[in-house]
C-alpha cells in the first residue's frame, strides 16, 4: 500500500505557525510541504495592482521557516498562488524573498518558478474559437475584456508542479493555482486514488484550519493511503471532528457535494468520516471524475479609476430624525459643489457611493430606514473618478460640503461630521474590478504554465 | 416557536468565488437540523428576500454530515467592486439569526413542528 504523509503549515503563507509544532512535525516525517499562498479575497486590487496579501516580513518569517525545513529533510517545498494573486509581480516578488533567504541562511537547492500569466494572444484565439466558457454570475466579456485588463491570470492545476518536481525542482514557487491542486500534484502522481488526493487537498489547502476550535491557525498533517487519508493537527490542543472536518466542504464553496478542479470534479456524496483518536479523523469514499476537456480558471482585474474616501459620524437628533431627506439634500449639494470646482462634465468623470452604517451600509435594502433609536450613524463617502487629483478634489468637497450642510431645524452654521482623523479625506489609490469568471479550455494541461529552473 | 441561533452551532456568510456568496447554517446535531429542514422555513423564497436575490438564482444544499444548510446565490456586486460594501462576504447572514422556527424544540427530540 502507497502512504504518503504531507504537511500544510499554516493556512496562507505569511500568516504564521508555531515554529515548535512545526518543528515536531518535521521530525515526525513528511515526504513534501505545501503552503497556499493566495486568496481573492482581497479583493481584485492584489492581482490588479500588484499588491502582496500579506506583508514581506509575514511572508519571509514563514518562508525562512520553511526553507531551513523542508532542505533539512531534503524533501519538496511547494508554495501556490504566491503573493496572493499568483500574478508574475506577485510571483516575483515571492521569488526575490526566497533568493534573500537561501543568500542569508547558505542554502543551495534547485528552484522551479511557475508563470501563471499567459499570452494575451493565446487566451484572444480561445474566446475567438469558442473555447472561453462562462461560469455562475459571469460578467460579459469580449475582446477588450482581455486585452484592457491589468493582469488575467489562470489557474494550473496539478500538472505543472509535477513537472517541475521531474525537473528536479526542490522547491516550487506558482503563479496562480487552484488551492487544492499544490497538495494534490504529488499524491495523484504517485497513484494514489484521486479522489482521495483532491479532497485530502482541498481540506489542507487552509492548513489547521478545519479543526474545532482554534485562535490562530496552524498547521495539518495529513497521511494518504490507498484507502483513506487520515487528518491531524500540529497544534497540540487542536481537535479534528468529524464535523470540523465534514463542515470544511462547506466553506468558500458553493456546493459541498461537487467541487470543480481543473481537470475533473470531486464528488463528496459518498464520503465517511471516523473519528480515529479525540484528535485525528479518518476520510473515506471521496471520488474523482475527469473533465472531459481540460479547463483551467480564469482571473483577470481591469483598473477602474482612481479613489478617495470620506468617513464621518453624525449623532446630531435633528439630523438623524431627518436622516434620509438630509441625505437626498447632500448629494445634490456635493454634486453642485464638486462641478464649481472641476466644471460639469458630461459624463461626470467621477461617481459617488454613500455608505450609512448603522442602516444599511453592509446590507443594502431598498427602502430602508435608520433604527428610530439610532444614537448615531456613521456616513462613508466613497469617490471614484478618472483620475486621482479628481477623486481627491472630490471627496474634499464631499467632506466640506456635508460638514456644513443645512440642517432645516437649525440656524446658523452647522458642523455635521466628526472626523476621527486628519487629515480627514483619504486617498485609496487606483481601483480595480475582476473582470471573468470563466474557463478557458486548454490543449495540453501544462500549455499556459511554463516552468523556469534557476539554481539557487 | 425558537429563533434559529437558538438551534445552530453556527450561522455564517462567506464568499464563494468573487461573483457568488454562499450561506452556512450548521447544527449540533441530527435533531436540530431534521427540525430546521422540516420546518420548511429555510427555503429560496426566504434566501431570496433575505439576501436580496431572485429565488430562481438561489441554490440550497442539505448536507448532513455537518448537520448544515447552505445557501448559494450570486453576488449582487462583484466582489471588491465600489459599491461593494463587504469584500470577504462575512457579514450578509444577519438576516438568519432570529428568524422564528415554528414548533417547540426539545434537545434530542423533536415536539411538533409535524
Amino acid at each position: 500500500m502507497t502512504t504518503m504523509r504531507y504537511l500544510a503549515p499554516t493556512g496562507m503563507l505569511g500568516g504564521g505557525f508555531n515554529a515548535e509544532y512545526f518543528a515536531e512535525a518535521l521530525a515526525s516525517g513528511l515526504d513534501f510541504i505545501a503552503c497556499d499562498s493566495g486568496s481573492i479575497d482581497g479583493g481584485p486590487a492584489n492581482l490588479g495592482g500588484n499588491i502582496p496579501f500579506f506583508s514581506r516580513d509575514g511572508v519571509k518569517r514563514d518562508l525562512r521557516l520553511l526553507l531551513i525545513g523542508a532542505r533539512s529533510l531534503d524533501i519538496p517545498l511547494l508554495i501556490g498562488s504566491c503573493g496572493g494573486s499568483g500574478g508574475r509581480w506577485n510571483l516575483n516578488w515571492v521569488r526575490e524573498i526566497v533568493e534573500e533567504i537561501a543568500g542569508e541562511e547558505g542554502l543551495h537547492f534547485t528552484l522551479a518558478t511557475i508563470d501563471a500569466e499567459p499570452d494575451r494572444a493565446v487566451l484572444l484565439e480561445r474566446f475567438g474559437s469558442g473555447r472561453v466558457h462562462p461560469l455562475t454570475n459571469a460578467p460579459a466579456i469580449d475582446k477588450s475584456t482581455f486585452t484592457d485588463a491589468a493582469h488575467i491570470v489562470a489557474m494550473m492545476g496539478t500538472e505543472p508542479y509535477v513537472e517541475a518536481l521531474a525537473a528536479g525542482a526542490d522547491v516550487v514557487l506558482a503563479g496562480r493555482s487552484s488551492d487544492a491542486a499544490l497538495f494534490a500534484a504529488i499524491p495523484v502522481s504517485r497513484g494514489l486514488p484521486p479522489g482521495l488526493a483532491w479532497h485530502a487537498a482541498k481540506i489542507m489547502e487552509c492548513g489547521g484550519s478545519a479543526v474545532v476550535q482554534m485562535d490562530n491557525v496552524d498547521g495539518m498533517i495529513c497521511t494518504i493511503t490507498d484507502e483513506y487519508f487520515d487528518l491531524e493537527p500540529t497544534h497540540p490542543e487542536h481537535r479534528c471532528s468529524e464535523v470540523s472536518i465534514a463542515s470544511h466542504s462547506l466553506y468558500e464553496t458553493s456546493n459541498p457535494f461537487e467541487m470543480y478542479e481543473p481537470g475533473g470534479v470531486m464528488r463528496l456524496q459518498n464520503v465517511e468520516f471516523e473519528q480515529l483518536t479525540d484528535r485525528v479523523v479518518r476520510v473515506r469514499g471521496s471520488e474523482y471524475t475527469p473533465a472531459e476537456t481540460y479547463t483551467v480558471k480564469l482571473e483577470g482585474a481591469t483598473l477602474i479609476g482612481y479613489r478617495a474616501m470620506v468617513l464621518g459620524g453624525i449623532t446630531d437628533p435633528a439630523i438623524l430624525d431627518r436622516f434620509d431627506e438630509w441625505l437626498e439634500s447632500g448629494k445634490r449639494a456635493v454634486i453642485e459643489a464638486a462641478d464649481r470646482t472641476i466644471g460639469h462634465l458630461d459624463p461626470a468623470p467621477y461617481s459617488i457611493v454613500y455608505r450609512v452604517y448603522g442602516r444599511d451600509a453592509v446590507i443594502p435594502r431598498a427602502g430602508s430606514r435608520l433604527p428610530s433609536d439610532a444614537s448615531e450613524v456613521g456616513l462613508l463617502v466613497t469617490v471614484t473618478a478618472d483620475s486621482q487629483k479628481i477623486a481627491s478634489t472630490v471627496a474634499s468637497q464631499a467632506a466640506f460640503t456635508l460638514l456644513h450642510l443645512r440642517v432645516p431645524e437649525w440656524h446658523g452654521l452647522v458642523s455635521n461630521l466628526a472626523y476621527a482623523f486628519a487629515p480627514h479625506v483619504t486617498d485609496l489609490g487606483p481601483g480595480y474590478s475582476f473582470v471573468f469568471n470563466h474557463v478557458v479550455e486548454l490543449d495540453s494541461p501544462t500549455e499556459l504554465f511554463p516552468v523556469t529552473l534557476r539554481e539557487v | 416557536m425558537v429563533a434559529l441561533r437558538e438551534l445552530a452551532q453556527l450561522i455564517r456568510s462567506k464568499n464563494a468565488g468573487m461573483f457568488e456568496l454562499t450561506v452556512d447554517v450548521m447544527f449540533p446535531d441530527a435533531a436540530a437540523f431534521d427540525f430546521v429542514v422540516d420546518s420548511g422555513v429555510l427555503d429560496r423564497e426566504l434566501a431570496a428576500r433575505l439576501f436580496g436575490v431572485d429565488a430562481a438564482d438561489v441554490q440550497i444544499f442539505l448536507y448532513r454530515p455537518a448537520y448544515a444548510i447552505k445557501f448559494s446565490f450570486p453576488r449582487p456586486v462583484a466582489c471588491g467592486d465600489p459599491a461593494d460594501s463587504d469584500l470577504f462576504g462575512g457579514q450578509q447572514f444577519a438576516g438568519l439569526v432570529n428568524l422564528d422556527i415554528p414548533g417547540d424544540f426539545v434537545a434530542g427530540s423533536r415536539v411538533g413542528a409535524h
